[in-house]
């Protein structure tokens, strides 16, 4: 199983699509707080969905200046249609060609599956690992951790 | 990050001996499917316990995915004020697929409530106040979707369904 990266590291910049005709470059986001969730796939069950309860609780999260970003390997279409379907108000990020390579240099993507751990990054606004964290794939990690790592960031 | 201490206090709603040695506490949003799909199965549980067992429930509504999430939360709330919260939280989830104002209403007849005065109380947000509470309380608990449990404050991890809920209660007597 992967190490994904320890606070005090640089996080690896990228430049990954938003939508299928629009990126986003994590160095864009410098300045304030970013909260990157790699997750295995667009599409799980409904209510116990991770992307759905930090799009609820998105406002706690921007208390904080903080940016949510959704990271999977899943292409721009399938996000978009995701995200349209779930009322998503952040980015979900495709990282698909080539297929897992930014979930790889964050430590956070799993060889035989073929897809994305369930693995949480708080940035600092300089861009450098401030609070990481690595759930069992199978189990949605909440936000008390994010939320308990913004609040140490920004105090 | 599944273990918090999440006292349980006068604004909870309790079923069950303030003495119990296991306290369950659900999260749960009454437009949700899998709450409603739970629901049948924390009766089962609550009668296989009895009196070893407290539950009380806290709303955590999605309402980004669920417009009707927020108006049944606080009408149970409202049910409450007039001590029949039980009695409406169990016709919210009996008919999580049509939770309209239209149903709100005639929920509340039912239990010999005004409408009007729950008319009035959702259009002043007489009881957003505690739902956001709830919810935000959940969220800095650990809740991480919905339905979400916890005995004796573990996150339940597992199968909302009767068997699952059971071992891990057992577990812990």
């Amino acid at each position: 199983m992967s190490q994904v990266l320890s606070p005090g590291t640089s996080a690896p910049d990228f430049t990954l699509h938003v939508t299928p005709d629009q990126c986003l470059s994590l160095s864009e986001l410098r300045g304030k707080p970013v909260i990157l969730a790699f997750y295995p796939a667009d599409w799980s069950p409904v209510c116990g969905d991770q992307m759905v309860l930090y799009n609820q609780i998105r406002p706690e999260f921007l208390k904080h200046g903080a940016e949510v970003l959704g990271v999977s390997v899943d292409g721009a279409w399938c996000h978009q249609a995701f995200a349209k379907a779930r009322n998503l108000h952040f980015p979900l990020l495709a990282d698909f060609e080539p297929k897992g390579a930014v979930s790889k240099s964050y430590g956070a993507y799993r060889e035989g599956d073929g897809v994305s751990e369930r693995a949480l990054f708080v940035i600092d606004k300089d861009g450098v690992i401030f609070w990481s964290y690595r759930s069992p794939l199978a189990v949605n990690p909440g936000a008390d951790g994010i939320l308990d790592a913004l609040e140490r960031l920004t105090s | 990050m599944a273990v918090s201490k999440m006292p349980v206090t006068s604004s909870d709603h309790i079923q069950g001996d303030a003495h119990a040695p296991i306290t369950l506490v659900e999260y749960g949003d009454y437009e949700c499917p899998y709450c409603a799909a739970a629901h049948p199965h924390v009766k089962l549980v609550r009668n296989r316990y009895g009196r070893q067992l407290r539950f009380v429930f806290r709303h955590f509504p999605l309402t980004e995915i669920h417009p009707n999430a927020q108006s049944a939360a606080e009408s149970a709330e409202f049910a409450g004020a007039h001590g029949r919260f039980w009695e409406m939280h169990d016709l919210l989830f009996e008919n999580h697929e049509r939770l309209g104002i239209e149903f709100l209403f005639a929920a509340v007849r039912s239990l010999g409530l005004s409408e009007t005065e729950l008319r009035d109380a959702l259009a002043k947000g007489t009881y957003t106040p505690k739902v956001r509470d709830d919810f935000l309380g959940g969220v800095r608990h650990g809740v991480n979707g919905t339905p979400a449990f916890f005995i004796n404050n573990r996150r339940h991890d597992g199968a909302f369904d009767f068997p699952n809920l059971a071992a891990a209660i057992d577990s812990q007597l």
